[in-house]
């Protein structure tokens, strides 16, 4: 009789949740033995709490707060471990109606073009006479409030000075932004197509222009339960990928939205999920965009945790000045994703697996067949500005963002 | 600076639970107490009270926008999470198991006030007993209801008395090892598909 695993998930109700739902309700946590609960909560923050309770193992949970965690930056902080992503994308960063038109005046195309909308902005903000334009994300430690922060800052927007960030309930930010409390946001889905098709909202990029290929939730992990429980928690990384493999599956996007629908789960309309499952966003005026890359469950190794997405995050909350760079703070960083864990759990399933666990980001600008068996494609994987990020030489990366 | 002088702020969507709180902590000697049950323009009422100690509950949404407005703010008093010191996990157990979670400005020291947050673990724990007495007096409502209903059933339709009716449920249900309630949902069911009206 093989063992059965127990195991305690805490998520939030996103779209990107998926794999977590998906492998307790589709039957493949039960394939692998794990009895999967499931325990929906209504912040970061609380997940977080949970964690260091051990209320929960595991975690649906912001990229880079595990990093931010180990750093020692949020108390009370359990100690974490990354051994699997939950997909690649997700985000889009959403304007309100009358910013919109600003933008198009001054030249943003409806292609989503991080380039066109940024540079559009810059103009808006040089012509504004009223008060700073305010944009908010779901998190300071979140892929959300570092990719905008890029995106402004490679636009020419200093985001500490001429645009205020503020921090906002996911749910929230649809009606903030109809209230005039906060002109645009970068957060996850649904609640970018919320606020297009229920506020009058229009997208302005989508995370998958920014940073072509990155990371948006992890499975967090509590440290001492990792240790403790390496079967069971092999036995879950194996469930997700089934399950990220079923996700990735375009017949199977109806049943997906219909699924996290339910009451238990993001508890939203089935046509909020859909757009950004199939990659077809409204993104306003009646509009709509084929992303095909916007939410990538499975493609392009998208549950492996690369090195290099950790440290990226790193060098960011070092530019925000969130934390100062040591050697010391860049070692817990980059040991906070554990592709070794990832490497071990998929051994039996025989999945095509990156050779290496950090690349260059920024490096491949076409979709890429790596590794021997030519199963595996990878990238592009691109910054929108073209600049790259090299994980082996991340010193001269940050002095260079930080302008020194 | 007496205990009783630390201005401390509640913040619960919960009326009746914050109300529960606030009492507890008057109780105690607090007289600095300020309740917020409405979420809108949070940042700014914190701003403008700038507490010495907040108390908010886990389930609330706003607790990132919160921890984040302490990092950036130079607009309050800089608060941080009551449980940084690492020793005291049964004390960080204790609040997230009751649900409840503070913040405390930076330098106050935590004896001062670690009574706070005992007396909010004690009402949060209180208060959920309560709904849960609540919820289990409505059940058992619910259920008593139901027993009735079906005794009435067996009374009308083989005769019997209350007795001998309420008898014959909780024979069936030993027998069958199920509950009363159970028996009788499935004589009512049974009855309602057989005859319509049967139990009216």
């Amino acid at each position: 009789m093989t063992t059965r695993h127990h195991i305690t998930a805490g998520f939030l109700p996103l779209l990107d949740s998926a794999l977590l739902v998906v492998a307790r309700e589709k039957g493949f946590a039960e394939a692998q033995s794990v009895e999967l609960t499931l325990v929906r909560e209504r912040s970061w923050a609380t997940i977080r709490d949970r964690l260091a309770v051990s209320h929960f193992d595991v975690a649906h949970i912001l990229a880079p707060m595990p990093i931010a965690c180990n750093l020692g930056l949020s108390a009370p902080a359990p100690k974490m471990v990354v051994p699997m992503a939950l997909g690649l994308g997700g985000n889009a960063v959403t304007v309100s109606a009358a910013l919109w038109d600003a933008m198009a005046k001054c030249g943003a195309t409806d292609d989503l073009d991080a380039r066109a909308s940024g540079a559009a902005l810059r103009r808006v903000i040089d012509r504004r006479n009223e008060e700073t334009l305010r944009f908010g994300v779901v998190h300071p430690y979140s892929a959300h409030n570092y990719e905008l922060r890029y995106w402004l800052a490679a636009s020419g927007i200093d985001p500490d000075r001429e645009i205020e960030i503020v921090v906002l309930p996911p749910p929230d930010m649809g009606d903030a932004l109809a209230a005039g409390l906060i002109d645009g946001y970068c957060a996850g889905e649904p609640w970018n197509t919320f606020g297009v098709l229920k506020r009058s909202a229009h997208l302005a990029t989508v995370k998958a222009a920014i940073w072509k290929s990155s990371p948006e939730k992890v499975l967090g992990v509590n440290a001492r339960w990792s240790e403790g429980h390496p079967e069971a928690l092999h036995a879950l990384l194996r469930a997700l990928y089934s399950a990220s493999l079923w996700c990735a599956e375009p017949q199977n996007h109806g049943e997906l939205a219909n699924l996290l629908a339910g009451p238990s789960y993001v508890a939203r309309p089935a046509e909020l999920l859909l757009p950004a499952l199939r990659g077809v966003l409204p993104i306003g005026a009646g509009q709509t965009r084929v992303v095909t890359d916007f939410f990538v469950p499975n493609a392009k190794a998208a549950t492996f945790p690369w090195k290099s997405h950790a440290l990226w995050f790193y060098t960011q909350m070092v530019r925000w000045h969130q934390v100062e760079h040591t050697a010391e703070h860049q070692n817990i960083a980059g040991g906070t994703y554990r592709p070794d864990i990832y490497r071990n759990a998929m051994r039996s399933l025989g999945v095509a697996l990156p050779s290496a666990s950090a690349k260059v980001e920024g490096a491949l600008r076409t979709e890429t067949p790596v590794g021997s068996s030519g199963a595996l494609t990878l990238g592009p994987d691109g910054f929108f500005d073209g600049s790259l990020f090299d994980p082996d030489d991340i010193t001269t990366y940050i002095a260079a963002q930080l302008g020194q | 600076m007496k205990p009783s002088r630390l201005n401390v702020l509640v913040i619960d969507e919960n009326r009746i639970r914050a109300a529960i709180i606030e009492e507890g902590l008057r109780d105690a000697g607090y007289d600095q107490i300020t309740v917020i049950d409405e979420m809108r323009g949070l940042a700014r009422r914190i701003a403008d009270l700038n507490p010495d100690v907040i108390v908010i509950d886990l389930e609330n949404p706003n607790r990132d926008m919160l921890e984040s407005f302490f990092q950036i703010s130079r607009a309050v008093k800089r608060p941080i999470a009551m449980f940084v010191d690492k020793s005291d996990e049964a004390s960080i157990e204790a609040a997230v198991e009751a649900g409840v979670s503070a913040y405390i400005v930076d330098g106050l020291k935590q004896e001062r006030v670690r009574p706070i947050l005992k007396m909010a673990i004690s009402r949060f724990n209180a208060f959920s007993r309560l709904n849960r007495e609540l919820e289990e007096t409505k059940g058992e409502l619910e259920n008593r209801k139901l027993i009735d209903r079906a005794k009435g059933l067996l009374m009308r339709s083989r005769g019997l008395s209350e007795d001998a009716a309420y008898a014959l449920l909780r024979r069936t249900a030993m027998n069958q090892n199920r509950k009363i309630v159970e028996i009788a949902q499935s004589l009512l069911t049974a009855a309602s598909l057989l005859d319509p009206g049967a139990d009216e």
